[in-house]
Parts: structure tokens; C-alpha cells; sequence
């Protein structure tokens, strides 16, 4: 059976990874290409590209990095942000990137997932959804523009109509646990994962390799995303995966 | 030389940089002479069985992979590319596959998540052949939503398991074919591809004697 997934994600403005990663032995902290093998060497099960260049130029410096990273990594890796046309869509695989995350731009033109799907197969398209618990609703929201933007959009629909539309995989992100490092929300996954007949990608407040296991179990995820914990070295994927084996859960 | 059979689908940049990374050259190339001059062919696909068939019958492609089969040199067919290998497919309409192997390619059906998608173990079933050389078992990077039901067994060299046993491997003396991606399988991938090259140096040095 498949094994379950573990993915950091790379934080990339200009070509250059931001936020501080203080591996040892790297030469150039802001290398994406060089954080890439190192995951790659640690047992990532794929990587995530999230590209917040704001510039034209910066959007173009990402394909390059994507070129480069293909070349040198032997893993699957996912470019989203900023792809509002399926002309990017196309510059990015065809630069090797095996997947694109389209967050923002599928909810203001829903018909990007279904032309992304149809051109490239929906093993390509994933759609990222940022979610927040709505008090009112007793729901969770949609927001985009990195969180910043409320929809009006409930969750739970929003998830069957991307699958609908063709999406091949949800990355979920709960802003309210991200950053908490008090695990994933496994209620909101579960939610989800209960749904929809995609592979859903967990991501926000993992702090622990146990937060893995929860959100594999209880909240039914195929796979779980980091940024911040891993680039820091608060927890080493090998760790991760170790604990995990002994706790029963199939990884590579 | 490797070459990389270009009918005009899918991305060759991935699996022509990992060849490269294992000190060989490429080239990426849909000429028959330099298909025919390589020590060593690589069949790619992503996309559907029926427009790639099309794409290597247009393009006089079909024969020329015949041609190098026959110069017995080795031909490693990837995910789509092993399926083509095939007899037919049931993908969209009934097509005519190559027909190197014998067998068929029929969608995956029921109640669980397709495509097949992700990190599965391989189940290895020849564990002596050349392929296998250094690698017992391990996970491999998977993407497909049509499988291959074999008519010989003997063909088969490696399944994997989702929900049922799914064809991963398959060899019959110079032709070969993974249904998973090698060059997206971190070690355990890039193992069974340079193992796959290390044929492409025997057969060079067995035409020479």
C-alpha cells in the first residue's frame, strides 16, 4: 500500500529561500537548489516550491530554480503561487516540476483547475486551500492572498468542487493551528479527508513526529507538510519517519 | 549514448539529468539514426495510450523502435512507455500497444483512490536478474490510472500492491519497462536505472566481440 508522505515546503522570493534555514554544512543558506538535496538526502518524500516573488523578474527566476532543482533531485516536487494562466502552468512543468499548487487563482477562476487537468492530467493539478474556523458557521472559510483575504467560501464545499473541477490532490493548511506547533488540526482534516477521494496533504502546527502519526490516524491525511520545523532542525525527517515506523505507519 | 525517444510528449528533462548524473551522455532525439547509433534507449510517456501510439506511427518512431530492439540492445520503456510495450489498451477505445510484450493495459476499478499515486513497495520477483542487482525491496514513486495485466509470467519481474497485484517491473531479454518513475524514486530509482545502464555497457562490449 502507499506509504505515507512527508513534505517540507520551501518558502522562495526571488529565487532565494527566505526565512532563516540553518542547516549545517550548507554552503548557501538561500539556495533552493541546495535545501532540495539536502531534503531529498534526508528521505523527503517530495518538496513543496511556494514561489511569493511579487515581481515579473522574480516569477521568471523561479523557473530557472525549478530547471535546476529537476536536475539535481530525484524526488517529486510541487511549484505553487502566483500561476494565474495555464501558459504558467506549462512554463513550470515543462522547466520539470512534477505538480503545480494553484491556491488563490482557483478560487477566483475555478476553470484554471479543470484546463490545468485536462492539458496535464490531474496527477499534476493541486489545490491549496488556507482554512480558518468561522464561529458564526461553526465552519471552516476559505481565505486567500496568503490568508489575508476572507471568502465567504465554505471548506467543505470548496473541497468537493476542486475535486470535481479535477484537481489531483488538496494541500490543507489550518490557520489556526499553523505556527502553533501544537499539531495539525485533525478535525478540519479529517473533515476533508472524509469527503473527498483525493490524497489530501496536511500542513499548519506540526511541532512533533507524534503530530505525524495524529494527523495520519485520526485525521486520515496521506500526507503531512512542515516548513519552519524542519528548516530550523527542530525535527530531522529521519526522526520522523523512525517514530513513525514504530508506531505501525507505512513510510519510505 | 542513451538516447531518449522524443515523439513529441511529456517531460524528458528529469530523467535525461538523472542518466547524465550517473556519467552517461544523452540525448534526447527523435532521428532514427541517432536512435539506432545509441547504446541504449529510454521509451518516456506521459499522457494517454492512444495519442502516444499515434504520435510513434506518424512519426515513423513505431519502426524505428522495432529496428533498435532487433540491434539487441536495451530499451527501458517508463510508466506510459512500459504500458506501450504492450499488446493493446483498454484507454479511451481499444488501442494496438508495440507488442514487444505480450499483455494488456486496463484501467484501475474501485472503491479506493485512482490514480495510483505516491510511494508504493516493490515486491521483487526475480530478485537474480541484472536489474535487481544491489536492491532487495524497496519504495519507488508511482503516477498511473491504467496498469498491465501480463499473458506471461515470466515476464514479470517486480509488482507492487494496491488493492490488488500491479505489474511494477516487467524484462524479456533486451526490453524492459517500470511503470513507476526510476528518476523520481530517490536512490531506490536511480539504482534500478543505473543498473538498466549497466546492460547498455554489456551489450556494447558483447556486439563488439
Amino acid at each position: 500500500m502507499l506509504a505515507k508522505r512527508i513534505i517540507p515546503c520551501l518558502d522562495v522570493k526571488d529565487g532565494r529561500v527566505v526565512k532563516g534555514v540553518n542547516f549545517v554544512n550548507l554552503k548557501d543558506a538561500g539556495d533552493p537548489v541546495e535545501l532540495a538535496e539536502i531534503y531529498d538526502k534526508e528521505g523527503a518524500d517530495e518538496l513543496v516550491f511556494l514561489d511569493i516573488s511579487a515581481s515579473v523578474e522574480g516569477r521568471a527566476t523561479m523557473v530557472e530554480v525549478v530547471k535546476q532543482t529537476a536536475g539535481e533531485i530525484a524526488i517529486p516536487f510541487t511549484v505553487g503561487g502566483g500561476i494565474s494562466s495555464v501558459e504558467d502552468m506549462k512554463k513550470l512543468l515543462r522547466a520539470g516540476a512534477d505538480k503545480i499548487g494553484m491556491n488563490t487563482a482557483a478560487v477566483k477562476n475555478p476553470n484554471l483547475v479543470s484546463e490545468g487537468a485536462q492539458k496535464f492530467g490531474s496527477q499534476c493539478i493541486v489545490v491549496a486551500i488556507d482554512a480558518k474556523y468561522n464561529e458564526e458557521w461553526k465552519e471552516w472559510e476559505v481565505y486567500t492572498h496568503g490568508g489575508r483575504n476572507a471568502t465567504g467560501i465554505k471548506a467543505l464545499q470548496w473541497v468537493k468542487e476542486v475535486e470535481k473541477l479535477g484537481a489531483g490532490e488538496i494541500l490543507l493548511t489550518s490557520m489556526d493551528a499553523d505556527g502553533t506547533k501544537d499539531g495539525f488540526d485533525i478535525q478540519l482534516t479529517r473533515a476533508v479527508s472524509d469527503l473527498v477521494n483525493i490524497p489530501v496533504i496536511a500542513s499548519g502546527g506540526a511541532g512533533k513526529s507524534e503530530h505525524f502519526n495524529d494527523v495520519f490516524s485520526a485525521g486520515k491525511a496521506d500526507a503531512g507538510l512542515a516548513a519552519s520545523i524542519f528548516h530550523y532542525k527542530e525535527l530531522s525527517i529521519e526522526n520522523v519517519k523512525h517514530d513513525l515506523k514504530q508506531k505501525g505507519v507505512e513510510v519510505r | 549514448m542513451i538516447a531518449i525517444i522524443d515523439y513529441g510528449i511529456g517531460n524528458l528533462h528529469s530523467v535525461s539529468k538523472a542518466i547524465e548524473r550517473l556519467g552517461y551522455e544523452t540525448c534526447v532525439t527523435s532521428s532514427e539514426k541517432e536512435i539506432l547509433a545509441a547504446d541504449g534507449a529510454i521509451l518516456p510517456g506521459v499522457g494517454a495510450f492512444g495519442d502516444a501510439m499515434k504520435h510513434l506511427r506518424e512519426t515513423g518512431l513505431q519502426e524505428v523502435v522495432y529496428k533498435f530492439v532487433d540491434t539487441g540492445k536495451p530499451l527501458l520503456g517508463i510508466c506510459l512507455g512500459m504500458q506501450l510495450l504492450f499488446s493493446s489498451s483498454e484507454e479511451y477505445g481499444e488501442h494496438k500497444g508495440l507488442d514487444l510484450l505480450p499483455g494488456h493495459v486496463v484501467r484501475f476499478q474501485g472503491d479506493y483512490k485512482i490514480p495510483h499515486m505516491g510511494w508504493n513497495r516493490l515486491d521483487v520477483k526475480q530478485p537474480t536478474h541484472l536489474l535487481f542487482e544491489g536492491i532487495e525491496s524497496g519504495y519507488v514513486y508511482f503516477v498511473h490510472s491504467f496498469h498491465v495485466k501480463l499473458d506471461d509470467p515470466a515476464n514479470l519481474l517486480a509488482t507492487t500492491d494496491y488493492y490488488q497485484e500491479v505489474t511494477a517491473v516487467v524484462g524479456k531479454d533486451n526490453v524492459f519497462g517500470m511503470q513507476f518513475h526510476p528518476e523520481k524514486s530517490s536512490d531506490v530509482g536511480i539504482s534500478l536505472l543505473s543498473n538498466f545502464l549497466k546492460t547498455t555497457v554489456v551489450s556494447v562490449s558483447l556486439s563488439k566481440d
